[in-house]
């Protein structure tokens, strides 16, 4: 397995040889911080071009074709325009917490992007508790939303910010539950550390049955975390027109609608690193030629791979199931993902304690 | 002086029919010149623009069936880059006036209109759009989008084909490519007074 | 037509409540105000018993031209709330006891009642105005004193201190431009109060100055899912007058376009009922088979939508060569692809959960508020026309009526997915069928009805779509009324959703499936 460390030490090396230490630090977090954006920008696009192809394959039709071949540059077009789209100001709205809400979003969406695990030695953030900051960095977002709606001096804003305060809080329960189920697997909350335990096989497998719950609710709760259809309240077009969201125009509307894309590539990511093994490559112990084969491909294309496997997972669902209602998202909530979620962590404490793990 | 001319994917500029009016367009647009570098900032954006018209979804009558046929399967405007139909007029780029206009409609669509950030473009689709189309007699319909609205481009038809509406969003991408963002003056409506 | 009895307006509301309780006659089918120049204005009112499908017309007037008042019947049929509104909006008929006098199409600030004969249709009268609506939260009420004088009352809609939320006139899930004032607790609904006229066009009363076979031509602009219908209802009510029979093979074509035109019709209902409730997939997969019947009218009629195809005495073209095979292969493709729909929507429990339950209207105010096709026959009221009054070739060919008792939207949806079924079922019977024959009988070069009133009534793609016509025996129509599919429907959504949540009001919505210029007209 390569490890990027090597470099990333080398650079730290070459740096301090001619600059104090606090200055290189400095200058490696600002350099990190470009590469970050960079990266978020990046992936945006990608997911966004992602997203209209792959519904437009579900819908029977062709998706973007005309803007460069396959309509590859399409994206690209749609930043262009919406940089230079007027940004709309809204009398009787509250002006600094109108303009700051997609801030709040973006920033919750960049801390938690930057905790992913892309292959060894490419972690940004990384500390004995990163699972636990990347929770609580996600988090925030609900803040950006509940502004967003409420400083907008719009009804619709309003209902759509309720019900995604609702919705989102109650959902994070289920996921703080069953990525609890896998923390009591590995007994740790660092992230690399993980990764590193699954080398013998990814926890979907390790973990039995309670690890394979666990996925299923993650994924759902996931899907409601980054308010994507069939928990598309907040924003619920028909309902709503655009919910939380209505007045914003321009760039202001551009970040939340590359927030939404990114917390989806987060949401699936985190997956990808607790249930799929992240970086790690497939192993299966006993067959040492095959995971040496496997070891050849890089770390990060398998987070990739992984990460955009469950990306279009969740597409997948989005593009089929309709919407549900606000009393019905909370009934699923509350009467069925949090019990089983409770049941399937005390599960996974009985199969930990006797050992009944791989 | 050489016009710029407005490239359309696989459809030559000869095939339009409308080249005429284009050219005069340009002409009004350059009279005063400009920088060259300014110029090539405007491709830029005229090429974003012009690929990223995002509709509203807004229909009144029969238009708003064929618009709705022009998003789905056979036809199909995603290709264009058509497809992000944005419910709230913020954030849309382009109203498509489908269907008639009726004198307790106007002052509506009239503030739907003024809710759509810049650029903002319209199209009017259909006879009753146009000019009031079957209903022009008719004491409560609107003869014509345009006593309200400033038109970019007419659809004629009743309801237009499918085929026509997409003509019709190409005639405006057309359009949107030789507009001048720097140095130009784009405005189509009158100056707004000062708000008292 | 049957009997018509006269009453003096004085004794309207005892009598109609008669003809009511002791006759049974529970549906009203068609309210029109009527303007009779000198001897005053007027309404008529089609009744049917639905017991014995028995049907009379009752007509009343008042000589006073200034202030017209004539007693209201809503009471006796919640179908006269909103017909009455349409009519005083349209003649001024100021209806005693009415909850809620207010304009129905027109702004609150129009000047005069367009329909009256004697109003002035130019532009200084009714300027284009630009300013806003303001909501205006009452609404008046004549009440009839004890000693017979009227005063005018202000009832209030909605309290100052009430959530109401605005949604429409453009707002996706309102199916055009129908508007609809919300009061709001949390996500339920308190209180709906529907605005309509946002794409009122005057098309009756631009008939009046048309010619009969002009006057086909705004009846495809109603409800554009139902050309066919609409102008099969005209024709049918043009014919009758004229004492024309058409031929056969008119009447075979008729039928399967008719047919086609409700698959075409339910395909969007499917279609945008799922875009709704957020399955957007499905909204292409409706799309995508619905060009399929698209294809075929193109080929006969030349048109997508609005096809102009059904004429006074037959058709305007024959039907094209390749027309009974294309049918025939489109009938095979559909049947598996209907398949695919209820794996893909009807079969999916968030679907299920949406619908089953929500939106409930039982058969009682069904019959009352007159709402018939697909919400009269899921809540469990055999209303179809086509079997009450058969037409076309309907009586030949054997076919279910749909019904179903739960009268919640799931009903509503399911009859419709059926009703595409049995259409495939009559056209399969029809197709190999069609007589030879003329298409287009010869007519007269100038079409007069002679005078009298003439009323018949297809069964739409949304409910009974009936035509009323007044003639003096001139080359236009003295008065030529549109029985709405949709007017009903939308009178009805106050109570469906009353209680509901604001998610079910898209989704009632979506199963009651109006088509609002049909409600406008």
């Amino acid at each position: 397995m390569f490890d990027f460390s090597i470099i990333t030490n080398w650079i730290h090396e070459q740096l301090i040889s001619f600059m104090p230490t606090g200055l290189a630090v400095f200058v490696e977090c600002v350099a990190i911080g470009i590469c970050i954006m960079l990266m978020y920008a990046v992936l945006a696009i990608i997911m966004i071009f992602m997203e209209r192809k792959v519904c437009a394959a579900f819908q029977c039709r062709l998706g973007p074709m005309r803007v460069g071949p396959y309509g590859t540059i399409q994206v690209f077009a749609d930043v262009f325009k919406m940089l230079i789209k007027e940004i709309i100001t809204i009398n009787h709205a509250d002006k600094f917490l109108y303009n700051l809400a997609p801030y709040i979003v973006i920033l919750a969406s960049i801390m938690s992007f930057s905790c992913l695990p892309i292959n060894k030695g490419l972690e940004v953030l990384d500390f004995n508790v990163g699972i636990f900051f990347m929770l609580a960095a996600s988090s925030i977002g609900i803040v950006g939303i509940l502004l967003a709606g409420w400083s907008s001096n719009n009804k619709y804003s309003l209902i759509g910010a309720m019900r995604s305060g609702a919705q989102m809080i109650s959902y994070e329960l289920s996921i703080g539950l069953s990525i609890l189920t896998i923390v009591v697997l590995t007994d740790t909350l660092q992230l690399s550390e993980i990764v590193e335990r699954q080398a013998d096989g990814w926890f979907l497998f390790k973990g039995h049955i309670p690890a394979f719950i666990a996925f299923v609710i993650y994924l759902i709760a996931g899907n409601a975390e980054v308010n994507r259809g069939p928990f598309d309240l907040p924003e619920a077009e028909s309902e709503l027109t655009a919910g939380y969201h209505t007045e914003y125009s321009g760039m202001h509307f551009g970040l939340f609608y590359v927030a939404e894309f990114v917390n989806l590539f987060i949401i699936a990511g985190i997956a990808a690193t607790i249930f799929l093994g992240g970086w790690m490559p497939l192993h299966i112990p006993g067959l040492d030629g095959f995971n040496q084969a496997m070891d050849y491909i890089p770390g990060f294309v398998w987070f990739f791979a992984k990460a955009f496997f469950i990306v279009w997972l969740l597409m997948w669902f989005k593009w089929t199931f309709p919407r549900l209602r606000i009393d019905q998202i909370l009934t699923l909530e509350w009467k069925y993902l949090v019990p089983i979620g409770l049941v399937n962590l005390l599960l996974m404490v009985i199969i930990v304690v006797f050992k009944l793990h791989f | 002086m050489e016009i710029k001319k407005p490239h359309i994917k696989s459809i030559p500029y000869e095939d339009f029919k409308n080249n005429e009016y284009l050219e005069q367009m340009v002409q009004e647009l350059n009279a005063n010149g400009g920088k060259v570098w300014l110029g090539c900032l405007d491709d830029l954006i005229n090429w974003g623009r012009s690929n990223s018209l995002w509709p509203l979804t807004f229909a009144t009558s029969c238009c708003g069936i064929e618009f709705m046929a022009v998003g789905a399967a056979r036809y199909d405007f995603a290709r264009f880059g058509f497809e992000v139909a944005r419910a709230s007029p913020r954030q849309a780029d382009l109203i498509m006036v489908a269907g008639t206009i009726t004198h307790k409609m106007a002052p509506v669509l009239k503030r739907l209109y003024d809710q759509m950030a810049d650029p903002k473009y319209v199209i009017a689709v259909g006879g009753c759009a146009i000019s009031g189309g079957p209903f022009k007699k008719s004491y409560h319909v609107v003869n014509g989008v345009d006593r309200i609205l400033p038109v970019d481009v007419y659809i004629p038809g009743c309801p237009p084909r499918p085929e026509a509406l997409l003509y019709g969003m190409i005639q405006l991408q057309r359009k949107v490519k030789l507009e001048k963002f720097f140095g130009g003056v784009n405005r189509k409506e009158e100056e707004p007074q000062k708000a008292k | 037509m049957n009997e018509i009895i006269d009453i003096p307006v004085e004794q309207l509301h005892a009598e109609m409540k008669k003809l009511h309780d002791e006759r049974h006659f529970d549906f009203l089918r068609s309210l029109t105000g009527m303007d009779w120049q000198e001897e005053g204005l007027g309404v008529v009112y089609h009744l049917e018993n639905t017991l014995t499908g028995e049907n009379t017309v009752v007509r009343t007037h008042s000589a006073n031209r200034e202030n017209p008042e004539i007693p209201t019947v809503c009471d006796i049929w919640k179908a006269a709330e909103f017909n009455e509104r349409e009519a005083f909006d349209f003649y001024g008929i100021r209806f005693t006891n009415h909850p809620d006098l207010r304009r129905l199409y027109l702004r609150d600030d129009w000047v005069g009642h367009p329909l009256r004969k004697d109003y002035d249709m130019s532009e200084e009268t009714n300027p284009l105005r630009m300013t806003n609506e303001e909501p205006v939260d009452t609404t008046a009420r004549l009440e009839v004193l004890r000693d017979g004088s009227v005063i005018e009352k202000r009832e209030v809609i909605f309290e100052d201190n009430e959530y109401i939320i605005n949604i429409g006139p453009q707002h996706p899930a309102t199916h055009g431009v129908l508007r609809f004032r919300v009061s709001l607790e949390g996500e339920i609904i308190q209180k709906l109060d529907v605005h309509c006229g946002y794409i009122h066009r005057g098309i009756e009363k631009m008939c009046e100055s048309l010619t009969y076979p002009q006057t086909l031509a705004l009846t495809d602009r109603l409800d554009y899912l139902g050309a066919h219908q609409n102008r099969h209802a005209l024709c049918m009510c043009i014919e009758k007058a004229m004492g024309v029979e058409v031929s056969e093979r008119v009447q075979y074509i008729r039928t399967i376009m008719d047919e086609l035109q409700r698959i075409d019709s339910h395909l969007l209902f499917f279609s945008c009922l799922c875009m709704d409730l957020g399955a957007l997939t499905a909204f292409f997969y409706g799309f995508r088979d619905r060009e399929k019947i698209l294809d075929i009218f193109e080929e006969t009629t030349g048109g997508r939508l609005i096809q102009n195809y059904n004429t006074i005495g037959g058709v305007q073209t024959d039907i094209a060569p390749s027309f009974v095979q294309k049918v025939k292969e489109f009938i095979a493709y559909l049947r598996p692809t209907l398949r695919e729909y209820h794996e893909v929507f009807t079969g999916n429990i968030i679907a299920e959960q949406r619908l089953k339950g929500v939106g409930v209207l039982s058969r009682e105010d069904a019959i009352s508020f007159g709402a018939t096709g697909g919400t009269g026959r899921a809540a469990g009221w055999a209303c179809d026309v086509r079997k009450r009054h058969p037409y076309g070739v309907y009586d030949k060919v054997e076919f279910n009526e749909v019904l179903f008792t739960e009268g919640d939207s799931y009903a509503r949806y399911m009859v419709r997915m059926k009703e595409i079924e049995e259409s495939l079922r009559i056209i399969e019977q029809l197709i190999d069928n069609i007589p030879e024959g003329e298409y287009q009988q010869k007519m007269k070069p100038i079409i007069r009805i002679p005078e009298g009133s003439y009323y018949s009534a297809v069964e739409g793609s949304r409910g009974e779509f009936g035509v009323f016509i007044e003639s003096k025996g001139d080359k236009y129509p003295y008065r030529m009324k549109f029985r709405s599919t949709g007017l009903p429907l939308v009178s009805c959504m106050e109570t469906l959703t009353r209680g509901a949540k604001i998610a079910d009001l898209i989704a009632i919505g979506g199963t009651v499936d109006y088509v609002v210029p049909d409600i406008d007209r």
